[in-house]
C-alpha cells in the first residue's frame, strides 16, 4: 500500500477523538464533537417491514466512516436519509448538533458523490463544478478560483472545457469528487463511487480519495459493498446487515476480531468449524468438534458450557508446522485435498473434522514445504485466532 | 365505415355491371331509393331491362375518372348542375338531344315542358332541390315568415347555421335585404351589391355555425345548437315527416337548383342509357318520385300529378320547392354566375369567414 | 517523415486498397439489394408524388394546349404588344377548335383562375365560334366587349406558357394587373398569407399547450413504477386507438352549446342558461380538439427522453445546494430538450397539416390553411392546391432548418 504510512498515522489521530461506544458500538450519549448522529433511526418504505431497524451511530468530525454490507442491508438508505433524499420514519438525525430531519437536501450543505457520478451531461466540466457555487450566489471570480482549485486538486484542470461524455470513467469520477468538494462541505457522502471502475483504477482512486480526506480534514461517509475498499480506506467500518449495524470497528478489529458470525463470514475469507463448548474459562474456550476432536478458541459471544458454537479461523492463520505453534496448543488431523498455486500464496484445501472446505494459505517463500494431495498433516493455530461465535 | 361500404357496394356493382343492361350511378340513401322506386322498377317492369343502381359520394368524380381512363362502366349518372356543365364543356359527356325526350301528356314538347334551364346540351334535369331555411317550432311558436327574419337577430334571437360556402348564402342575403329575386344576380355582379350581401351576412356572422355536409343542419336543429339553419329542403322534410321533428321550412327566399341525368362518353350501353333517361324523365316518372322524397319534378306537367308521400297521408304538394305557393319569392340558382365567379367569391367568402 | 510509405499489397500481390474496395463493395452491394425495395417504395410513393405535386403547382396546360394558335402569337410578339387582327384571328381559330374538341371549358377554367368572371366568356363565345367571320377583332368584340380588355389578354399570355407562377401569385394574395405588373388583390379577398400566418401561430400555440400538458404526464410515466406507468401509458395511447372521427365527434358532444360541459356548468349554476360558453365551431374548438389528438405525439418523445434521465442527476443537484426549482430549470429541463424538440417538431408539423379536425369543429375562425387546400382540391383546382401545399412544405422545411441551426437535428430524439 502506497499510502500505508500516512493512513496509520492518521488513524492514530482520529482514534483519540472517537466517541465512547457501548457493547455494539452504539453511542450511549452524544458529545459536543459528535458531528453526525443517528439517534434511534428507523425507516420503513411500506409500513410493514423496517429497512433500517434501530440505528444509532455517531460519526466524529474528520472521520472516514464506511458503511459496508450486502445489498438490501440498509446502508444506502441510511446514506440517503443523511443526504435528505429519504426521510426517517422515526428517530432523529443530527448534523453538527442540529436536527436535520426536516432540512431539505439543498440546505444541508453536504457534498455527495454518486455511484454513476451523476455529472450533468449538458454541462462542461467547468460548468458542473461551477453549479454549486452559482446556486450559492457566488461571484464569478471567486467561482473560477474555486473551480480551478478543486480541479487542480484532482489534476483535471486541463479538462475544464470537456463534456462528461468525453471523459473516461476514472476522469469522470475525479470530476464528481471535485464537484462534491468544490463548495467546501464539511461532510461528504460517497455512494459506491468506485463501483464502475476496473480493479487497478479503483485501487488508485481509493488512494486519491483517502489522500483528499486526509489533506482536507473533511468527514466522509462512504458506502460500499466491497470489503477490501472498506478495510483499506476507513477509520471505522459499520457492517450492515438486515437493517442493523452488526459491528462498528476499525478495520483491523473488524478483520481480526469479528464479533459475530455474520461479520466473520462477510469480512475476508473464513473457515468455520461447528462444535460444542466443552470448557469455558477466562478468555479461553475448548471446543469439541462434530468428529470428537478438541480445539482451542477465544470465546466471543458464547456464554455457557454445552452451547453450540461456530469457530471461525482465518486461512492465513492456520499453521501445519509444529514449530510455529504456541506451546500447549491443540492440533487436529487434516487431509490435503488439493493445492492451488496463486503466485504470492499457495492455497490448500483440506478435509478437517469431516468437512472438506477448510482452507489454509501459505506464503510462497523459498523454503516453503510443498504439500501434495492425499497427504495427511496436523494443523493448529493460536487460540486467539480461533473465535468461538454464536451460530447465526 | 360508411365510405368503405359505399366503396364495396360500388365495387360489387361494377363487377356485376357487365351483366346489367343499364347501370345508374347516384348519391345513395333515400335519394337513390326514390330513383329506384320511381324510375328503375317501372322501367324493368315495362321493358324487362335490368337497372343496376350504384352509389357514389359525388358521381361526377368517378365519372370524370372513368372517362379519363377510358374505362367507363356507368351508363347514366346523376350529377349537379355545375358538374354537368363542366363535364360537358370538357367533352366527357354524350350530348342529349331534347327531341328524344317524351312530350308532356298534353302534347307540350319536352323543351317547353321542362322548367327553364332544366335541359342542357348534355344533361336532363330530374328534380329541383332547394336551399331553404328552417327553424324549430318549439323555439319560435310565432315563427319567422320571411328570409329577412333569418337575418334578424333582434326579432328572432338564437344561433344560426349556414352552409360554409358563398353559393346560396349571398343570394339569400340579398333577398333578405330586399332585393327582388329577379335582380339578385345583376346586383351581385356589381361590387356594391356584393358588399351589400356581405354586410347582411355580417349581421349574423357572430352567431352562425357553418355546416358542410347536408346531414348536419337537421342534426344541429335537433341538438338545439341553432335556432334556425339553412338546409336542403329534402333533409328537413325527412326529419320533420319521417322522424316527427318539430321543424318548419320557410320557403321565402329559397334558392333552387337542378339535379340532372348525364350519360358519360363511352357508356357501355349507350342506346339503353338514352332510352332509360327518356323513360325516367317523363311526366309520370318525375311525379312519382315525389312519393319518395320532397324534391320537385323538373317538368311543369308533373306538378299536378304529385300525390301523397309513401306514408299515404302526407300531401307532398306543400313540401315541394316547385309548388306555386312556395315560389312566391324563389330564386333559381344561376350557373353562369357561379362558374364565372366561383373562385373569386369563395376566396372573398373564405377571407370574410376567417377574419375575426 | 517525408518518406512515402510503400504500397501495401495483399498476400497474392494485389494492391491492398483495391482488395479492400472489392471486399467492401460486395458487402455494400448486398446491403443495397436489401434496402432496394424500400428505396423503390419511397421513390414511388413519396418522392414522385411530391415531385408531381410541386410540378403541378407551376404547370397547367389547360390553356396552352387548347389554344395553340394564340400561344404561337404570344410567343412571336413580346409582352406589351397590342393584340392585332392576327391575334384575334388566332383566338377565333382556337375558339373554333375548342368548340370542335369540346375543350372550351378547360381553357376557360385556366383563365378563370386568374381573372374572375371569364369562364362564360370562353364557353359562350366558343359555342358560336364557327360562325365568326373576319375581321375577327370586330366580330369577337361584337360577341362580347370583354375580349378587348387588357386584363384578359394578360391572363391569356401568362397562360399560354404551361409553366406559370400564377398559382403561387394567387397563393400569396397577389395577382397580375392589367399592365402585367404584380399587385396585391383587394383587401377583402386576401386570405392565404393571413391564413398561413394564422395556421403557424395556432399550430405553435397547440404545440405549446401540448408541451405544457405532456411534460408532467411524461415525467410521471418515466418515474412511476412499471405497473402504474403502464396503465397511464394506456390512457395516453387510448386516443391513438380510437378513430379520429369518433374522437372528434365525442368532443362535439362534450363541448357544444347544449353539450355535456355546458349542461354541467348550467346545472351547477356557474353559468346561466343564456351564458352557455361557445367552445366549439370556433378557434377554441380547434385548439382543444387538436391538442387532445396531438398530445400523444408530444408525450412519447418526452417520455423516451425522460426515461433515460437518471434520478441521481436531480439528487446530485439538490445535494450541491440547488432548490427544486433550480434543479428543474438548470438540470432536468435542459436534459429533456431533445425530447421537447422532437415532440414540438412532430406536433407542429402535424398541426400545420391537420385538416379533418378544424373542418369538423373549427367553424368559421378555426380553419387552417389545409382546409383551403382541401377546398381547392374538391374544386379540382389542383394547381392552386399544389402551390399552397408547396408553400406549406417550404414553411415546414424552413422551420426544420431553423431548428437544426438553433438546436441541432442530431439532438432530435423521437423515441
Amino acid at each position: 500500500m502506497r499510502h500505508g504510512f500516512r493512513l496509520s498515522q492518521f488513524k492514530e489521530n482520529v482514534q483519540e477523538n472517537l466517541p465512547l461506544h457501548g457493547e455494539n458500538g452504539v453511542a450511549t450519549e452524544t458529545r459536543a464533537n459528535d458531528f453526525v448522529v443517528f439517534d434511534h433511526v428507523q425507516k420503513s418504505y411500506d409500513g410493514v417491514s423496517l429497512v433500517v431497524k434501530d440505528l444509532n451511530l455517531t460519526i466524529a468530525k474528520g472521520e472516514f466512516l464506511t458503511m459496508l454490507g450486502p445489498s438490501g442491508s440498509g446502508k444506502t438508505t441510511c446514506l440517503m436519509m443523511l443526504a435528505g433524499f429519504e426521510t426517517a420514519t422515526n428517530g432523529e438525525i443530527r448534523l453538527d448538533g442540529r436536527n436535520i430531519n426536516l432540512v431539505p437536501p439543498h440546505k444541508r450543505g453536504i457534498g455527495m458523490v454518486f455511484q454513476n457520478y451523476a455529472l450533468f451531461p449538458h454541462m462542461t466540466v467547468g460548468e458542473n463544478l461551477s453549479f454549486p457555487l452559482e446556486v450559492r450566489g457566488m461571484g464569478k471570480d471567486e467561482r473560477e478560483a474555486k473551480v480551478k482549485r478543486a480541479l487542480d486538486m484532482v489534476q483535471m484542470y486541463s479538462f475544464i472545457n470537456r463534456r462528461p461524455a468525453q471523459l473516461s470513467g476514472g476522469q469522470q469520477q475525479r470530476i464528481a469528487l471535485a464537484r462534491a468538494l468544490v463548495f467546501d462541505p464539511s461532510l461528504v457522502l460517497m455512494d459506491e463511487p468506485l463501483g464502475a471502475l476496473d480493479k487497478q483504477l479503483r485501487e488508485h482512486m481509493q488512494f486519491e480519495i483517502k489522500h483528499l480526506h486526509e489533506s482536507l480534514g473533511i468527514t466522509v461517509v462512504y458506502v460500499t459493498h466491497d470489503q477490501g475498499e472498506a478495510l483499506t480506506m476507513s477509520d471505522r467500518v459499520a457492517v450492515f446487515n438486515d437493517g442493523k449495524i452488526q459491528q462498528l470497528a476499525p478495520p483491523a478489529d473488524l478483520y481480526e476480531r469479528p464479533e459475530n458470525s455474520f461479520v466473520a463470514q462477510f469480512i475476508g475469507e473464513n473457515n468455520k468449524l461447528p462444535g460444542v463448548i466443552e470448557e469455558l474459562s477466562e478468555g479461553k474456550a475448548l471446543v469439541r468438534l462434530a468428529t470428537g476432536e478438541l480445539i482451542d478458541a477465544t470465546p466471543v459471544n458464547v456464554t455457557a458450557k454445552g452451547q453450540k458454537t461456530l469457530v471461525s479461523i482465518r486461512p492465513e492463520r492456520v499453521e501445519f508446522k509444529p514449530e510455529m505453534m504456541p506451546p500447549g496448543a491443540h492440533m487436529i488431523g487434516a487431509e490435503v485435498i488439493e493445492v492451488i498455486y496463486m503466485g504470492d500464496i499457495l492455497r490448500a484445501r483440506l478435509k478437517v473434522a469431516g468437512s472438506d472446505d477448510f482452507v489454509m494459505k501459505m506464503r510462497n517463500t523459498l523454503g516453503q514445504t510443498k504439500l501434495s494431495p492425499g497427504e495427511t498433516i496436523r494443523i493448529g493455530w493460536h487460540p486467539q485466532d480461533a473465535r468461538a461465535l454464536e451460530p447465526m | 365505415m360508411k365510405k368503405i361500404l359505399t366503396l364495396s357496394t360500388a365495387l360489387t356493382a361494377v363487377a356485376f355491371a357487365a351483366q346489367a343492361d343499364v347501370t345508374v350511378m347516384s348519391w345513395g340513401g333515400a335519394y337513390s331509393q326514390s330513383q329506384l322506386e320511381a324510375y328503375a322498377k317501372p322501367y324493368t317492369a315495362q321493358t324487362g331491362v335490368k337497372v343496376n343502381m350504384v352509389d357514389a359520394d359525388n358521381p361526377a368524380t368517378p365519372v370524370k375518372a372513368m372517362v379519363e381512363a377510358s374505362n367507363v362502366t356507368v351508363d347514366v349518372a346523376d350529377v349537379e348542375y355545375a358538374d354537368a356543365i363542366r363535364l360537358c364543356d370538357e367533352g366527357m359527356l354524350e350530348t342529349i338531344d331534347p327531341a328524344m325526350l317524351p312530350a308532356a301528356p298534353d302534347g307540350t314538347p319536352a323543351t317547353e315542358d321542362f322548367l327553364p334551364g332544366a335541359l342542357t346540351d348534355c344533361a336532363v334535369s330530374t328534380i329541383v332541390f332547394s336551399t331553404v331555411f328552417a327553424y324549430d317550432t318549439s323555439k319560435f311558436p310565432e315563427g319567422p315568415k320571411s328570409i329577412a327574419d333569418f337575418f334578424d337577430l333582434e326579432k328572432f334571437p338564437g344561433k344560426r347555421a349556414m352552409r360554409k360556402g358563398a353559393k346560396a348564402n349571398l343570394e339569400m342575403a340579398l333577398m333578405a335585404d330586399g332585393v327582388p329575386a329577379a335582380d339578385v344576380y345583376a346586383t351581385l355582379e356589381t361590387p356594391e351589391g356584393l358588399d351589400r350581401a356581405f354586410a347582411m351576412l355580417d349581421k349574423i356572422k357572430k352567431d352562425t355555425i357553418w355546416w358542410e355536409a347536408g346531414a348536419q343542419p337537421p342534426q344541429l336543429l335537433a341538438d338545439g345548437e341553432v335556432a334556425m339553419t339553412t338546409a336542403y329542403n329534402g333533409r328537413i322534410f325527412a326529419a320533420a315527416v319521417a322522424e316527427n321533428k318539430p321543424f318548419q321550412v320557410v320557403w321565402d327566399g329559397q334558392v333552387l337548383e337542378y339535379d340532372l341525368f348525364v350519360i358519360p362518353k363511352g357508356a357501355p350501353n349507350l342506346e339503353e342509357a338514352k332510352k332509360f333517361v327518356a323513360f325516367a324523365t317523363d311526366t309520370q316518372r318525375l311525379a312519382d318520385q315525389a312519393k319518395w322524397i320532397s324534391y320537385g319534378p323538373a317538368r311543369k306537367s308533373s306538378g299536378p300529378l304529385v300525390g301523397l308521400y309513401q306514408d299515404g297521408k302526407t300531401e307532398m304538394g306543400p313540401h315541394m320547392p316547385t309548388s306555386a305557393e312556395n315560389l312566391t319569392n324563389a330564386l333559381p340558382s344561376s350557373y353562369e354566375f357561379w362558374v364565372d365567379r366561383d373562385s373569386e367569391l369563395n376566396e372573398r367568402f373564405n377571407a370574410w369567414l376567417a377574419a375575426n | 517523415m517525408t518518406d512515402v510509405p510503400p504500397l501495401l499489397t495483399t498476400a497474392d500481390g494485389r494492391p491492398l486498397k483495391a482488395a479492400l474496395a472489392s471486399a467492401q463493395g460486395r458487402a455494400r452491394r448486398k446491403a443495397f439489394y436489401l434496402v432496394a425495395p424500400l428505396l423503390l417504395f419511397v421513390v414511388f410513393s413519396f418522392i414522385l408524388p411530391i415531385g408531381q405535386m410541386l410540378h403541378r403547382s407551376i404547370y397547367h396546360d389547360g390553356f396552352s394546349s387548347t389554344a395553340p394558335n394564340l400561344s404561337a402569337w404570344f410567343a412571336a410578339n413580346p409582352s406589351g404588344t397590342e393584340p392585332d387582327e392576327a391575334a384575334f384571328a388566332a383566338l377565333a381559330a382556337d375558339l373554333a377548335e375548342m368548340k370542335k374538341n369540346k375543350t372550351a371549358g378547360e381553357a376557360a377554367t385556366r383563365i378563370n383562375y386568374t381573372v374572375s368572371a371569364t369562364r362564360s366568356l370562353f364557353t359562350a363565345t366558343a359555342r358560336k365560334a364557327d360562325k365568326l367571320q373576319p375581321p375577327f377583332k370586330e366580330a369577337l368584340l361584337a360577341e362580347d366587349a370583354k375580349w378587348g380588355e387588357p386584363v384578359i389578354w394578360q391572363a391569356m399570355r401568362a397562360a399560354s406558357n404551361p409553366y406559370t407562377t400564377d398559382f403561387y401569385l394567387i397563393a400569396t394574395d397577389r395577382a397580375r394587373g392589367a399592365d402585367g405588373g404584380i399587385e396585391q388583390v383587394p383587401e377583402n379577398e386576401r386570405i392565404y398569407l393571413w391564413l398561413f400566418g394564422k395556421t403557424f401561430i395556432l399550430s405553435g400555440l397547440i404545440t405549446f399547450i401540448c408541451l405544457i400538458l405532456a411534460f408532467p404526464i411524461a415525467h410521471l410515466l418515466a418515474t412511476l413504477p412499471m405497473a402504474k406507468s403502464n396503465l397511464l401509458m394506456i390512457l395516453v395511447l387510448l386516443p391513438f386507438w380510437t378513430s379520429l372521427l369518433v374522437r372528434t365527434t365525442s368532443w362535439i358532444v362534450l363541448l357544444q352549446g347544449q353539450g355535456v360541459v355546458n349542461n354541467i356548468l348550467v346545472s351547477l349554476g356557474m353559468i346561466g342558461e343564456d351564458g352557455r360558453i361557445t367552445m366549439i365551431y370556433n378557434q377554441t374548438g380547434t385548439i382543444i380538439v387538436m391538442t387532445h389528438i396531438l398530445l400523444p405525439f408530444m408525450v412519447l418523445p418526452l417520455y423516451s427522453v425522460m426515461r433515460t434521465i437518471k434520478p441521481s442527476y436531480a439528487r446530485a443537484a439538490r445535494s450541491l445546494g440547488a432548490t427544486s426549482w433550480t434543479t428543474f430549470r438548470r438540470i432536468y429541463l435542459p436534459q429533456t430538450l431533445p425530447g421537447i424538440g422532437a415532440g414540438a417538431l412532430l406536433v407542429f408539423i402535424l398541426a400545420v397539416g391537420y385538416y379533418i379536425t378544424p373542418a369538423l369543429v373549427g367553424g368559421a375562425d378555426g380553419q387552417l390553411i389545409s382546409n383551403l387546400i382541401q377546398f381547392h382540391m374538391s374544386k379540382s383546382n389542383w394547381s392552386l392546391a399544389a402551390a399552397l401545399s408547396g408553400m406549406l412544405l417550404v414553411g415546414v422545411l424552413l422551420l426544420y432548418w431553423l431548428y437544426d441551426r438553433l438546436v441541432g437535428i442530431d439532438k432530435l430524439k423521437l423515441g
